[in-house]
């Protein structure tokens, strides 16, 4: 049995790996360069796009994701501001407002802690409060959730805080074609927009086919990506943690745990109807995620499951893998403890295994008890 | 026979006053209004306003509208037909006015809370602003934004988070730059919000990036229930731009607002960058209306205010005392817009309020339809943009 597994999982990945190779010019694209293509066609298609932010101009960004687009386009569009987030997203809002398309930088999502009325009260509520009088075609973008010893005010993940509020669409991206599409989609898109990008996935190359590198590749809000199909378990999770569950599925193939990983790309809308597909397939759910465990959006999917028709396919209770419920440590070794890194493949796939295992006693005991219907 | 005869008298008063308004009656006068005070400015604006009647009588309707209005309004909120909150703007009608009347149309205000005001200048009619503030489906926001949010073309509102409009303000600004169409935008803010630290820096890149902003307090002396000297080490509000030229005004006078705001326009427009006004006018009511508005102010103060600097009654007497109109006409006046408040507090207690199943509409903007969970997991409703 499990040799046969060996097999077939040997076979699917010789088979993907062949399938990309044959895929007509495909190039290597990492985030950082696919963010920034994306900005450049979309800064060259409507003149009304403008970015704004710390460092974004005489500084290529800070963390170059604006690089070559001062030189390109000038002072008038690309904007250097001073270091008061309050009053530049309130600015970016306002010029929103007034028929432009801002992009506004985020540092860091943390520091947008400083701006957030601006963004839910003036930018979220406005269309709704205005009866759709008054629209905020806005992105709001930069870097979320942790990075590499930066400590706790700059590690903090914002997916719940944003993706809680009506009015506002979140995704958070996770290849470079997320990325590419996703962006283009936010800046044509007339709402207000938070784009939850991840600093540790900034220099990862993916590759990117013809298509999703064609100036008009969007990809829909609201639609979640499966990245790995799989029989056993559904991995939901999104941005940088998805590479966490492909290589945690990759370990469980090894033991015969057929892992199907679910991108979320979207924290609002979510997709839940492919969450749920997944989910009467596999009657196992896990969610990935960095950020805190409370009200986190690990929560809120376990919730929406509960509350829809996979409910009844589920043979254990969902878990939620998620960071710890502490501070962000600076010190190398509690900062590793801190998130789902290699030690929570080992957790996820305890909680899968206990769930299979789970599944096979109830299903042996039910079988040998003559009750039918506990599968 | 007796009718007849009538009807000729009335007929021949009513030509007697028509002719009398061709004839008799003063076109155009010039009016000293106070100096203002001036802050990093050479000068600030003349110190004599010329009035046509035409813009005495237009600026008369509108503020006594706009009173007659905020009055209209305490009435219903007692009545407890508007609910919630309330921040009437009976006492600084010149404000709005007077800087209706130095913008364009095509130029842009936003403004806080106290904002009915702003929203028939900038061109909503009584009744869809009554109709708003009692949440029917014929106010200008369909009953979804009630008193603190009230849009109209080239008019941000209504804002309800204290300071917030500002750096929008200086926002909208930027766009009109970027656009290169020659337009301002007047941002408003009172003494309460003066202090806000994003007020700041909105000023900050207004003045960096030169941005066509009119920056103007209407300080009417008290912060909710908190006197500006209670509230700010430092009370000259058009100072505190510090690179930001600044002018002070008198709020209560339609000539000296409309002159100033057409000065700092200018300023704007030359691409001299931001500018800011005071504008020192007075409240009679409350802070809203759960405000009394007594406790922290004495009814004697309220009472010369109203006896000594009413912007309504100041405009009339100017009027009068040039015969550039008949106590008549004022009077006529007065009865044609209590008749048309009466008619719009009618639409506004008769309308029906928006239906149920637009609750979810507008969340997003030029949006295909989505589903939005109602208060459980079965209720499912539907959100149209």
């Amino acid at each position: 049995m499990k040799w046969v597994c060996l097999l077939q999982n040997a076979a699917a990945v010789v088979l993907r790996r062949e399938f990309h190779r044959s895929a007509p010019a495909s190039v290597q694209v990492t985030v950082r360069d696919a963010l920034n293509q994306a900005m450049d066609e979309e800064l060259e298609r409507d003149e009304r796009v403008f970015l704004l932010g710390e460092e974004v101009a005489q500084y290529d960004g800070a963390y170059k994701i604006s690089r070559g687009l001062w030189k390109k386009y000038g002072d008038a569009r690309i904007i250097d501001t001073p270091i008061t987030e309050m009053g530049f997203t309130g600015i970016a809002v306002g010029a929103a407002m007034a028929g432009l398309r801002p992009i506004c930088e985020f540092m860091t999502f943390n520091f947008s802690m400083q701006a957030i009325d601006q963004v839910i009260n003036s930018a979220a509520k406005t269309n709704y409060m205005s009866a759709g009088r008054q629209s905020v075609p806005i992105v709001f973008r930069g870097p979320n959730g942790a990075s590499a010893g930066v400590g706790a005010q700059h590690s903090q993940c914002f997916a719940a805080w944003y993706g809680h509020c009506p009015g506002l669409k979140v995704v958070s991206p996770w290849s470079a074609e997320d990325a590419r599409g996703l962006l283009k989609a936010a800046i044509r898109d007339d709402n207000p927009v938070v784009f939850l990008e991840n600093e540790l996935m900034y220099g990862v190359p993916f590759e990117m086919s013809e298509e999703s590198l064609s100036k008009d590749f969007t990809i829909p809000f609201g639609k979640a990506k499966v990245e790995r199909q799989g029989t056993h378990v559904t991995l939901v999770t999104h941005s940088r943690y998805v590479s966490f569950c492909l290589d945690a599925a990759a370990v469980l193939a090894k033991e015969g745990v057929e892992c199907e990983v679910v991108n979320l790309r979207s924290i609002r809308p979510l997709d839940v109807e492919t969450i749920e597909a997944s989910v009467m397939k596999t009657n196992h759910l896990v969610t990935v995620e960095g950020g805190w465990p409370q009200f986190g959006v690990g929560a809120e999917v376990c919730a929406r499951v509960m509350e829809g028709p996979a409910f009844n396919f589920l043979d254990a209770p969902a878990t939620r893998v998620t960071g710890v419920d502490v501070p962000m440590p600076y010190a190398k070794i509690l900062e590793d403890n801190s998130l789902p890194h290699t030690h929570s493949v080992n957790a996820v796939s305890m909680c899968v295994r206990v769930c299979v295992y789970v599944k096979r006693t109830v299903i042996l005991s039910a079988v040998t008890a003559g009750i039918p219907a506990l599968c | 026979m007796l009718n007849g005869m009538a009807t000729i008298f009335r007929n021949y008063k009513q030509a007697v006053v028509s002719s009398r308004a061709f004839a008799d009656f003063t076109p155009k006068a010039s009016f000293e209004i106070k100096k203002c005070d001036v802050h990093r400015l050479e000068e600030g604006p003349p110190g004599q306003a010329e009035l046509t009647r035409e813009q005495g009588l237009h600026y008369y309707r509108t503020m006594q509208t706009i009173r007659r209005m905020e009055l209209k309004a305490d009435q219903l909120y007692k009545q407890k037909i508007i609910r919630g909150f309330c921040h009437l703007y009976d006492g600084q009608e010149a404000c709005a006015m007077g800087i209706e009347a130095a913008i364009n149309p095509t130029d842009h205000v936003i403004t806080a809370y106290r904002a009915h005001g702003y929203t028939y200048t900038r061109g909503v009619p009584v009744k869809q602003i009554l109709a708003e503030l009692t949440g029917r489906k014929g106010g200008i926001a369909k009953g979804k934004g009630g008193s603190m949010h009230m849009y109209a073309p080239n008019f941000y509102g209504g804002n309800g988070i204290v300071g917030a409009q500002v750096p929008l303000g200086a926002g909208i600004a930027l766009a009109c730059k970027y656009l290169g169409n020659n337009q301002v935008c007047v941002t408003l803010y009172g003494d309460g919000a003066a202090n806000q630290g994003q007020i700041f820096e909105a000023y900050n890149m207004a003045a960096l990036w030169k941005l066509p902003c009119i920056f103007i307090c209407e300080n009417n002396k008290y912060g909710m229930g908190t006197s500006v000297e209670r509230s700010s080490a430092s009370t000259d509000y058009y100072r505190r731009g510090d690179y930001i030229p600044g002018l002070r005004v008198d709020g209560m006078d339609v000539l000296s607002v409309r002159e100033a705001t057409k000065f700092a326009a200018d300023h704007c427009r030359a691409g001299k960058g931001p500018i800011l006004m005071e504008l020192e006018t007075y409240r009679y009511h409350g802070h809203s209306m759960s405000d009394p508005g007594v406790s922290y102010r004495t009814r004697e103060e309220i009472q010369e205010v109203r006896s000594k600097s009413d912007p309504i009654s100041m405009l009339k007497d100017r009027m009068l005392s040039n015969k550039m109109a008949a106590m008549e006409e004022f009077k006529e006046m007065d009865s044609e817009i209590r008749k048309e408040i009466e008619e719009a507090a009618l639409f506004a207690t008769s309308d029906p309020e928006p239906p149920l199943d637009a609750l979810c509409d507008h969340i997003f903007h030029n949006d295909l339809p989505l589903e939005v969970r109602g208060t459980t997991p079965w209720s499912k409703l539907k959100s149209s943009s």
